[in-house]
């Protein structure tokens, strides 16, 4: 029941099939066969397999023969990260951006132990790589450089054509990870001088459990799952034709539609931001130009993320925070904190391709008080600590003395976004986004 | 900096709650007061510096403690 009336704003996460996806994916459920034998059931699978695979190229500007088909874009990543390093023979140095997602980052730490030297790249406090520093580290000797086209979790748009002379000029690969930014914004090989390319399925409108890479002719790949020789070598293991079939459905259907709804999500992004300018101490995230559409990040001072998405939840909204405090084996959000932005209360809201105004303001109307009951309780929390421990002695009256906008953290208190929540860092204020 | 230093102990508490004690530690001192705040929480590590810069307040020093998590020194400014 509850399933039924969620507003359901983290399509960054995982969205729901497209229409055209499920009635390929249905259709090829009853088409079994297998692409690699020669009677006629094999050739109908080969045929189309050949199809979606020639779909998905042409979504992204690529050859059909350099398209890998994989489980999603976690294989993608790995199969091009390690791949690629297997296969390689002097270049030994990975360059990476300090805000990748983590089954890039993942397969390239593993290999800083096996005799690669890997370098990671900062971000300025809008989670933009930092170009200069980026330039200063490709070496002669760089393998791969490793750059998002838009992070997944403050959706800020990375200067990867810039990446890819950078790479280029020293002889190294680009692999651009784009499994936040296909079927949303234009994806296409050339346009962005990407050598490899990472897409998921799930991301994009088409089933969970597809993905593929885009390995260029100059990328020389060693297959990570072995076994067969499907995927010509760089994959084995049986294509999983109705998911294929569905998520080159999805691809085409959304690299088609995206263009047209790019204004509908900017607008209402741009009003979840200008509703976030009423809720005390609230700091968005990421940069209010190079931006995905459809995706809002912000953190809610002094106030649990975890706690605050459970209040959501209750209420019927479903969105993702980038912060899990709760257990104290885990650490903050390697996003938020190489961008040196505030990693507690991190909410992240995006869009589905048909989400309305309503669906904002369902949002809007349920958070500030969310936001202003956690902070009460954390504000009693405060007191009863003080008043177990005997204190330190400060001087204290009954009411908070705090500075202006000090960040006294005080449910429902109204102090506004003016000179509170601003930050100072170098990442955009709200109101100013758009 | 003449006034006595306030000892805040979050040890052992997960963000934000060290976070909100600090804040309302600064907000009870003289301008030029001190705050110490002993925390170990992942989290406060990266956001206690980057409340003091959203919040204009100085963070004076960080030290590892060598039980374990951190010193953070934070002078009010303002």
């Amino acid at each position: 029941m509850r399933a039924a009336a969620e507003t359901y704003l983290d399509a960054a996460s995982t969205t729901p099939l497209h229409p055209r996806a499920r009635a390929a994916l249905v259709e090829a459920l009853d088409g079994f066969g297998d692409p690699s034998r020669l009677y006629g059931r094999g050739r109908r699978a080969r045929m189309l397999l050949d199809r979606s695979r020639e779909q998905l190229a042409a979504a992204v500007g690529a050859a059909p023969d350099e398209v890998v088909l994989t489980s999603g874009g976690t294989e993608a990543a790995n199969l091009a990260v390690t791949g690629l390093a297997r296969a390689a023979r002097r270049r030994r140095h990975l360059v990476v951006g300090a805000v990748e997602h983590t089954s890039v980052l993942a397969p390239a730490r593993a290999l800083a132990g096996q005799g690669f030297e890997v370098t990671e790249v900062g971000v300025d406090g809008s989670g933009r790589v930092e170009e200069a520093e980026l330039a200063a580290a490709v070496r002669d000797d760089t393998l791969l450089v490793c750059l998002q086209h838009a992070n997944h979790e403050v959706g800020t748009v990375q200067p990867v054509r810039e990446a890819a002379a950078l790479a280029h000029q020293r002889g190294a690969l680009l692999l651009v990870d784009a499994c936040q930014t296909l079927g949303r914004l234009p994806v296409d090989m050339a346009t962005l001088g990407a050598d490899l390319l990472v897409a998921s399925g799930h991301k994009v409108y088409g089933p969970p459990g597809t993905g593929f890479l885009v390995a260029s002719r100059q990328a020389r790949l060693r297959p990570v799952l072995v076994g067969d020789e499907r995927e010509r070598r760089r994959r084995a293991g049986m294509e999983n034709l109705p998911g294929v079939a569905a998520m080159a459905a999805a691809v085409s259907a959304r690299v088609a539609e995206a263009s047209a709804e790019q204004d509908r999500m900017a607008a209402l992004a741009g009003r979840l931001v200008a509703g976030l300018a009423g809720i005390p101490e609230v700091v968005v995230h990421g940069d209010p130009a190079h931006r995905l559409p459809h995706l809002v990040a912000f953190s809610v001072l002094y106030v649990e993320g975890e706690a605050l998405l459970l209040l959501l939840h209750a209420k019927g909204i479903a969105v993702h925070s980038g912060s899990s405090c709760t257990a104290d084996t885990q650490e903050p959000s390697h996003v938020l904190a190489a961008m040196g932005a505030i990693t507690h209360g991190s909410v992240r809201v995006s869009f589905l391709r048909d989400a309305t105004r309503a669906d904002v303001d369902r949002l809007l109307e349920v958070l500030p008080d969310a936001v202003a009951d956690l902070r009460e309780m954390a504000e009693l929390d405060t007191q009863a600590v003080e008043r177990a421990t005997e204190g330190s002695g400060e001087p204290r009256g009954g009411a908070p003395v705090g500075p202006e906008g000090s960040g006294e953290p005080r449910g429902g208190a109204p102090v506004g976004p003016e000179g509170s929540g601003e930050p100072r860092g170098g990442a955009p204020v709200g109101r100013e986004r758009r | 900096m003449t006034t006595a230093t306030t000892t805040v102990d979050c040890l052992g508490l997960a963000c934000p709650i060290p976070v909100v004690r600090l804040a309302r530690a600064v907000a009870s001192v003289e301008l030029g007061g001190v705050v110490e705040l002993l925390a170990d929480d992942p989290g406060a590590r990266v956001d206690i510096p980057v409340w003091c810069r959203l919040k204009d307040q100085e963070l004076l020093a960080r030290h590892d403690r060598p039980e374990g998590g951190w010193v953070f020194r934070v002078r009010r400014a303002r």
